[in-house]
């Protein structure tokens, strides 16, 4: 009898496994109306909950606001710069709503992200003719991004400084995290501080764990997610 | 070895809630490291129960734990009806929630070990294999953390139960009004 609990749990696991896609949708469904009227927030904690979820590899991250914020653009530039909070804000603003998809599965729909076009730093700095790709570093200590100059020149590809049309906050990655909208989420580094040219692509700190470094939603990774842009 | 396997499964249980529940995982950041513990603590569990397999003493409680008997009916019946008195609740060594909840657990480790492979080596299955299976880790999570906190809720009423676990040794008296079958048990055992 006991061995029978056992195997039935085994074949339940299965039969969820099997069935996970049918049922992921329903309960998806379900829980995401279940939250627009749950005052408590519990629904947020149940698994498809629906939302961003917090990721740092870091144990703890520095807060940065007005004061204390600079992101600097250097590498193989012909002009390399400093920019505080208030230089950033005060140059030409692009938004964009897309949806979000994180490389674990969790998907954020139609997000708007608005901010500075990685493009329009690029040209302020004037890019060498040597320098062939992107590496971004953040104020974590930790983490690290890449993107070739070509990605990086996408018109999707912002500097951001909002989003879903607030600042963004600190556990977002805030005051200013990059958003590169046709990529896994990852990409999209959080607290960003250091934007550097260099001759070729460095890999990040996920891609020096295992992810694609060309993180096309979609078409990288081993997932076949619905493309974002 | 219940020791082991529930600090295994603890250390799971809170390295799961530090990636998954957002304000932990605030507090806790750290995600590689935290990853490392869940996978090896996580696939680790079932160690300490293989090696128990290599214990006579081992193998006849998970006979006992296996066979179900008329008086296990009876016992759920009136656990059904929220009938606490000894008397409709007749029990061996185990009773039946403790033989109903050990089959369970096992077949939930083993589903969740099977998941988490699948998760964590992303080679092995197919990708839409390991969305599913992401779903269903997730979601026995939740329902493997309710039943453990339930079991040990259950320990923490009965502090006799609690001391046979630490000591080997319970009272006379608790183990004939609470596990009446026992000493009948025994005698036939051997």
């Amino acid at each position: 009898m006991g061995r029978r609990i056992v195997l039935s749990m085994l074949g339940l696991g299965a039969a969820g496994v099997v069935a996970a896609p049918q049922l992921q949708g329903g309960l998806e469904a379900l829980l995401g109306a279940a939250a627009d009227k749950d005052p408590t927030g519990l629904t947020e904690l149940l698994p498809n909950g629906g939302g961003f979820r917090y990721y740092s590899v870091v144990s703890s991250v520095p807060r940065k606001d007005e004061s204390s914020y600079r992101l600097t653009v250097d590498g193989l530039v012909d002009r390399p710069a400093t920019y505080t909070l208030d230089q950033l804000r005060a140059l030409p603003q692009t938004r964009t709503v897309r949806d979000v998809q994180c490389v674990t599965g969790w998907r954020v729909p139609q997000t708007p992200f608005s901010g500075v076009k990685l493009s329009a730093l690029l040209d302020a700095a004037g890019v060498r003719p040597e320098g062939k790709a992107i590496r971004f570093t953040c104020f974590d200590g930790a983490y690290s991004e890449s993107l070739t100059l070509s990605q990086a020149r996408r018109d999707d590809v912002l500097v951001a400084l909002r989003m879903q049309d607030k600042p963004v906050s600190h556990s977002h990655g805030g005051p200013v995290r990059l958003y590169v909208a046709p990529m896994y989420f990852y990409k999209s580094a959080k607290w960003l501080s250091g934007i550097t040219v260099t001759s070729d692509v460095r890999p990040g700190y996920w891609e020096e764990r295992g992810y694609d470094v060309d993180a096309w939603v979609g078409r990288s990774n081993g997932r076949t997610d619905a493309p974002t842009v | 070895m219940h020791r082991t396997t529930a600090a295994l499964m603890l250390l799971c249980i809170a390295t799961a809630a530090a990636l998954y529940v957002p304000q932990l995982a605030e507090l806790v950041g750290r995600r590689p490291l935290v990853v490392t513990l869940h996978q090896w603590s996580g696939l680790l569990t079932p160690a300490p129960f293989l090696l128990g397999l290599a214990s006579p003493a081992f193998r006849a409680d998970l006979r006992r734990l296996n066979r179900f008997g008329a008086h296990d009916r009876t016992w759920l019946r009136a656990a059904r009806r929220r009938d606490r008195s000894p008397e409709s609740r007749p029990a061996g060594k185990f009773n039946a929630g403790q033989k109903v909840y050990a089959s369970w657990i096992a077949g939930a480790v083993l589903v969740m070990l099977a998941t988490g492979l699948m998760m964590w080596f992303t080679s092995l299955t197919p990708l839409v294999w390991r969305t599913s299976a992401t779903f269903v880790h997730d979601w026995l999570a939740l329902a493997v953390g309710i039943v453990v906190a339930g079991h040990v809720a259950k320990a923490l009423a009965d502090p006799e139960a609690r001391r046979g676990m630490r000591t080997g040794w319970v009272e006379r008296g608790w183990a004939r009004r609470e596990h009446a079958l026992w000493a009948a048990d025994e005698t036939d055992d051997a």
